[in-house]
């Protein structure tokens, strides 16, 4: 079974709850899928076992040597990427969509495409399973391809270790991550807080998790720090048919926990929360499909 | 004008919190300020002021349609489509264009000889602009929920810029890739937001990596201080990174926030820091005119 936690909006508390959920008991494989800013791997500490180079595209670069300042690039790219300054050709890496037009209609062969090679995928063992995990190099397209290279590579392990249950921590936002994260999964889980943003950006999220078909469960963090914006959440999951898992307290405790290089479960098995996510858990895994 | 961008590696840290009482202070203390919310996937800071709109742009890309009438299935266009958004089986004369996929380079116009290749727009997002008189001064990215990438309705949000504005706060998106470089990438300096555990610190120093590689002046407002550990606060002095602020952990500026209220409206002492904060950016790196 694989599950997903997401939130649109960031700073929900995503992370803490997915590794809440990987402490539990039985083995997991946990997938960070949150590849622009990866943070599970600080609790885990996992045993790196494999590193695997992502090429997310490619960008241009111009051979000086061979460039005759036609100018024809810079008619041809959409992406305003190419600009003449100073009699000389720049191509602005940023702006660069690596969609290799420039390249196949420069007639002096003078531009190349340079791949983007410095992403990774990793994967190895924490303390309850096994754990993959990627890391975008800045300023690189966040396409969602790296976030399916995770979960091919957390399928391909759990099926080698026998072990049924894969939880997928999602990035913020409502964008091709996100997509990537949530297609074919079994269940999934929304982390919201009660402020304005929280709610709004849930409710953009839940805009793609409905084209996915999918059922999804919704947990209030912090339920507590404005009791009237966790009552409109609460209603609005009503009017529109969605599980409402549980609400959490506001809890020093969970921070304390990250700061430890523990989830909460493993800091304080008996706290109220913990004794809460524990019942989320059989409700999200024990619901049938 | 100065151009100060408020983001941070991970999200909710309190980007849109500075952004929005920082844009609300210099709007108070009579400078022509403007707003740009560049996180299109998420954008929330509309909320929390009164405002009209005042116009609305469609932001749009172009896609291929394609004439099986006169496509020859010669494979050309998949051939110079870099992002697979092009399907075709040729024996069975199948060809189909997968616009989600599709970025609008123009490439598959280009290769078909044939002329069998057209183009149409199709909705990303909008821009919209708010006012509280005439002027817009808060402008909004908003993506369509279902599109995959934000940064074509980012773009145009920065095109709205107005050059007589003596300060431009843009609010960025999280993360470091795309989407943060293109929201920073025209700013004159840069404010991190961060939070003192782990998590924070690991992003902090993602971006701080991403901002030295484009070269860009940058500083750390810590919010939610005493919270979590002092690790943030020993990286920034081992760093020489510049500690612009810090704002306790206080729950009643989290309820404030939750509520879509400006604590520099009713706070005087908050209003203060958030304005000295931009006073003294402006101070060190004012009239720098970038271009890019």
């Amino acid at each position: 079974m694989e599950i997903a936690i997401l939130s649109g909006k960031g700073g929900t508390g995503k992370s803490c709850i997915s590794a809440a959920f990987a402490t539990l008991n039985g083995k997991v494989v946990l997938a960070d899928c949150d590849v622009d800013a990866a943070n599970l791997y600080l609790i885990f500490n996992p045993a790196h076992e494999e590193e695997v180079i992502y090429v997310s595209g490619s960008k241009a670069f111009i051979d000086y040597s061979l460039c005759t300042n036609c100018r024809l690039c810079i008619n041809y790219c959409r992406f305003d990427a190419i600009s003449l300054i100073n009699d000389k050709i720049l191509i602005s890496e940023i702006a660069c969509d690596g969609c290799v037009l420039c390249s196949r209609i420069c007639p002096e062969n003078a531009i190349k495409m340079v791949a983007n090679s410095k992403s990774r995928m990793y994967s190895g063992s924490f303390r309850n399973g096994k754990m993959v995990y990627g890391r975008l190099s800045p300023g690189e397209e966040n396409s969602g391809k790296l976030v399916n290279m995770v979960r091919k590579k957390a399928r391909e392990t759990a099926k080698l270790n026998a072990i049924d249950t894969i939880i997928l921590d999602g990035p913020p936002g409502i964008g091709c991550p996100v997509i990537s994260t949530l297609a074919g999964v079994d269940r999934v889980v929304i982390v919201t807080e009660p402020t304005i943003s929280g709610l709004h950006d849930m409710e953009r999220l839940m805009g793609i998790v409905q084209k996915f078909n999918l059922n999804a469960f919704v947990i209030i963090n912090k339920y507590d720090l404005n009791i009237s914006i966790s009552t409109r959440i609460k209603t609005w999951c009503k009017e529109n048919r969605i599980t409402l898992a549980d609400e959490l307290p506001f809890d020093k405790n969970m921070v304390e926990a990250m700061v430890q290089g523990k989830s909460i479960i493993e800091f304080n098995p008996y706290s109220e929360i913990s004794k809460k996510i524990k019942i989320i858990w059989n409700k999200v895994t024990n619901q049938k499909k | 004008m100065m151009k100060i961008a408020v983001a941070s590696g991970k999200g909710g840290t309190g980007k849109t919190f500075i952004a929005t009482n920082i844009f609300y202070t210099l709007l108070k203390n009579n400078y022509r300020a403007m707003l740009i919310d560049c996180d299109a996937e998420a954008p929330n800071s509309v909320a929390f002021f009164v405002t009209k709109l005042i116009n609305e742009l469609e932001v749009s890309q172009l896609v291929p349609v394609i004439n099986p009438d006169s496509c020859t299935f010669c494979g050309k266009c998949h051939e110079y489509c870099n992002y697979n958004a092009i399907f075709i089986l040729p024996p069975m004369k199948i060809i189909k264009v997968i616009e989600d996929l599709c970025h609008g380079c123009g490439a598959c116009s280009v290769a078909c000889k044939a002329g069998a290749i057209s183009e149409k727009p199709i909705s990303l997002g909008k821009v919209a602009l708010y006012s509280t008189d005439r002027l817009p001064i808060l402008i909004e990215a908003r993506m369509n929920i279902g599109v995959m990438s934000p940064i074509p309705v980012i773009k145009e949000a920065i095109k709205q810029i107005d050059n007589k504005s003596d300060f431009v706060i843009l609010d960025a998106p999280p993360g470091t890739s795309c989407p943060f470089i293109q929201s920073t990438i025209v700013a004159d300096y840069v404010i991190l937001v961060t939070e003192p555990t782990p998590f924070g610190l690991s992003d902090l120093k993602q971006s701080v990596e991403t901002l030295k590689s484009i070269n860009k002046p940058y500083g750390v407002i810590i919010n939610r201080a005493g919270l979590g550990n002092n690790d943030v606060f020993k990286y920034l002095i081992k760093n020489e990174i510049p500690l612009l602020l810090e704002i306790p952990f206080n729950k009643q500026i989290a309820v404030l926030y939750s509520d879509g209220k400006l604590v520099s409206e009713s706070d005087s002492f908050f209003a203060k820091q958030m304005l000295t904060v931009v006073e003294n950016i402006m101070g060190k790196y004012g009239n720098s005119n970038i271009k890019w």
